[in-house]
Order: C-alpha cells, then sequence, then structure tokens
C-alpha cells in the first residue's frame, strides 16, 4: 500500500504498523516525534497503529535553529 | 534598587542569562565549544522532517546531550496560529519538554512576527499546558496581551532575525521592560556584537537570545565568550544604576586647591 511520508510516497506491505514503519526507517525513536493525518501518535503506541493506505505520516526531529 | 528577574522557567533556573541558538554553526565541533563558551544553560531548536536520506549522522541533540542544556523546541518558519501549535506539539512529543519559543512570523523579508497569531498561538499553547515564551514585536501593548494570556516570558526582537543591527529602538525596549514588571523580558534577534547584547541588558532586559550573532562570527567560540561576559557587564550595570545623562562636564577632581589658584 502506499503511503505519503514526510511529503514523499512511501509503501508500506498492507497490515504494516507504524512501529514497523519507523523501525524500518532505522530512527532513534528518542529524538522523533510522529503524525498520522494530522494528529500527534504518542511515543510508546507506534506498535498498536496499523497503517492505513494514503494515511499520511510525518516524522520530526530537532535541528539546530534559533 | 533595580533588580533583574530571575530566570525560572518549567520549574527550573538557568544559571545564565545569555540563550543561544543552535543554527548556522560550521560544525557540530564549533557548535559544541561555542555553547560552552556562552556559559549558557538553555538553547533554542527548531522542528523539522527527519531527512531520511541521511539518518544516523550524528546530530545537534548528540552535543546538547553532552552538555547538558535544556532545550527550547522553537515554531521558526511558522506563518498562522495553527502551524504554530502543530509544530510546538511535535516539538514537546520530540523533546520531551513543555517550554517552546513561539514565532508566528508576518512577513517573510523581514521575518517581524504577527501580533494576532502570535497572541492566538500562545493563548491555545498556554491552555494546552505549555511554558509559553513568544517571540514578539516591541511592542508594549502586545506584550501586555501576552503576558495576560499567560506567557511565561516575552522576547521582543531587538532588530530583524540574522540582521546583526543591534538594538534599533532602545525606547520601544525600555518602556516594554518597565511594563512588564511580573514576568521576564528576553531580548531576541538583532544582536550583531558583545556591545549589543550590554544594551539590552543596561535596559533592564532579563536575558538575551542570539543565534546568528555567535554561530556567523569569524570565531563563533571567542564570540560566544564576548556575549556572556556583556550580558553579564550590561546585568551589573543595569543594577548598579547608571549616572544621570548631562550635556555638560562635572570636573572629576576638586576645583579647590589648584596649583596657581587664586586663593
Amino acid at each position: 500500500m502506499l503511503l505519503r511520508l514526510n511529503g514523499s510516497v512511501a509503501e508500506a506491505p498492507e497490515g504494516a504498523t507504524l512501529e514497523a514503519l519507523i523501525g524500518r526507517l532505522g530512527l532513534p525513536a528518542a529524538r522523533i516525534a510522529v503524525e498520522r493525518n494530522g494528529e500527534i501518535v504518542p511515543r510508546g503506541q507506534y506498535a498498536g497503529v496499523v497503517l492505513a493506505e494514503g494515511d499520511v505520516i510525518e516524522v520530526v526531529t530537532l535541528v539546530g535553529g534559533g | 534598587m533595580a533588580r533583574s528577574k530571575a530566570l525560572i522557567f518549567g520549574g527550573r533556573e538557568l544559571g545564565s542569562r545569555l540563550i543561544v541558538g543552535t543554527g548556522k554553526y560550521p560544525s557540530l565541533e564549533v557548535a559544541r565549544r561555542a555553547i560552552e563558551a556562552s556559559g549558557a544553560t538553555m538553547v533554542t531548536v527548531a522542528v523539522r522532517r527527519v531527512d531520511l536520506g541521511r539518518r544516523g549522522e550524528p546530530s545537534i541533540l548528540d552535543v546538547l546531550a553532552d552538555l547538558k542544556v535544556a532545550i527550547l523546541p522553537n515554531t521558526a518558519g511558522c506563518y498562522t496560529a495553527d502551524e504554530a501549535v502543530r509544530v510546538a506539539r511535535l516539538g514537546r512529543e520530540a523533546g520531551l519538554s513543555e517550554l517552546v519559543k513561539v514565532e508566528v512570523i508576518g512577513d517573510e523579508k523581514t521575518l517581524l512576527p504577527d501580533n494576532e497569531g502570535l497572541l492566538q498561538a500562545t493563548r491555545t499553547l498556554v491552555k494546552d499546558g505549555f511554558v509559553v515564551l513568544p517571540y514578539t514585536n516591541d511592542d508594549l501593548v502586545v506584550a501586555k496581551r501576552l503576558r495576560d494570556a499567560g506567557a511565561a516570558a516575552v522576547m521582543p526582537l531587538g532588530a530583524p532575525i540574522g540582521s546583526g543591527l543591534g538594538i534599533q529602538n532602545a525606547l520601544h525596549l525600555r518602556l516594554l521592560i518597565e511594563a512588564i514588571p511580573e514576568i521576564p523580558v528576553i531580548v531576541d534577534t538583532g544582536v550583531g556584537t558583545a556591545s549589543d547584547a550590554a544594551v539590552a541588558m543596561e535596559l533592564g532586559a532579563d536575558g538575551v537570545l542570539m543565534n546568528t550573532g555567535i554561530a556567523g562570527a569569524r570565531d563563533p567560540v571567542a564570540m560566544a565568550k564576548a556575549m556572556a561576559l556583556a550580558v553579564e557587564a550590561g546585568r551589573l550595570a543595569f543594577e548598579a544604576g547608571r549616572i544621570e545623562k548631562k550635556n555638560y562636564a562635572t570636573a572629576s577632581s576638586p576645583e579647590a586647591g589648584r596649583v596657581g589658584g587664586s586663593r
């Protein structure tokens, strides 16, 4: 199935969880925040979120800035 | 005697009146050394999409974890209250901190704040439990409204972001500081060199926030140290109470007993 991940099209297997997606990306969970269709998914709840076709996922972190 | 207000945010008192940004450094190593030299115990960071092509590389967060500084996520780049609220919530989730520097920009060329959007975002975020530090114009009316909305501090500008022009409207800043005795006033943006930071503190600001003035200097580490000294010097001068300005000279040495005088 196709998702939109940080503005680009991404593919994920049917029934994949958010945890699986984040795990595949190799991101340190302690430093990111994830939004699914405009709603923040709290840290620790990624495993319970089953992704659906067309989901819009934003994965953000903190970077240098003023 | 005039006293600077303590900078206590989220139950933690800052050990320095200088808050620094973490952007625009030539390297992470220079950033680390400059932040250390600044003595800052709180630093700002921005919230951005993870760069999926560059994951695993060292990040500024590694540096900040080593330095054990408090993290103040910002909403830089937001042009509406809704965007700022969204970014603030993401920053809280990523940074595990209730602190947020709220920016709602109203003009692309000057990056000057949008007063209406800023007030709206501040009200929403305060209700949502955030410790809100809004980046605002040097306008005491807006500052009072931000205070009434529950802001933890107000952060008026010295000059446009990254301009290095120094304090452009000292009178407005002074009036704003005098109008807001209840919460800290932190001069944010426009500092180009050490004297600018000292001027802000001499006007009675409780702190100064800067990024480009340090990160863009030829030697950011030396400039960070200069800024730390300037903030401290300016605060001491403010608390010491400067002399009145007079148009004519008053001699420092005694008039009486001058050599060759009539008496």
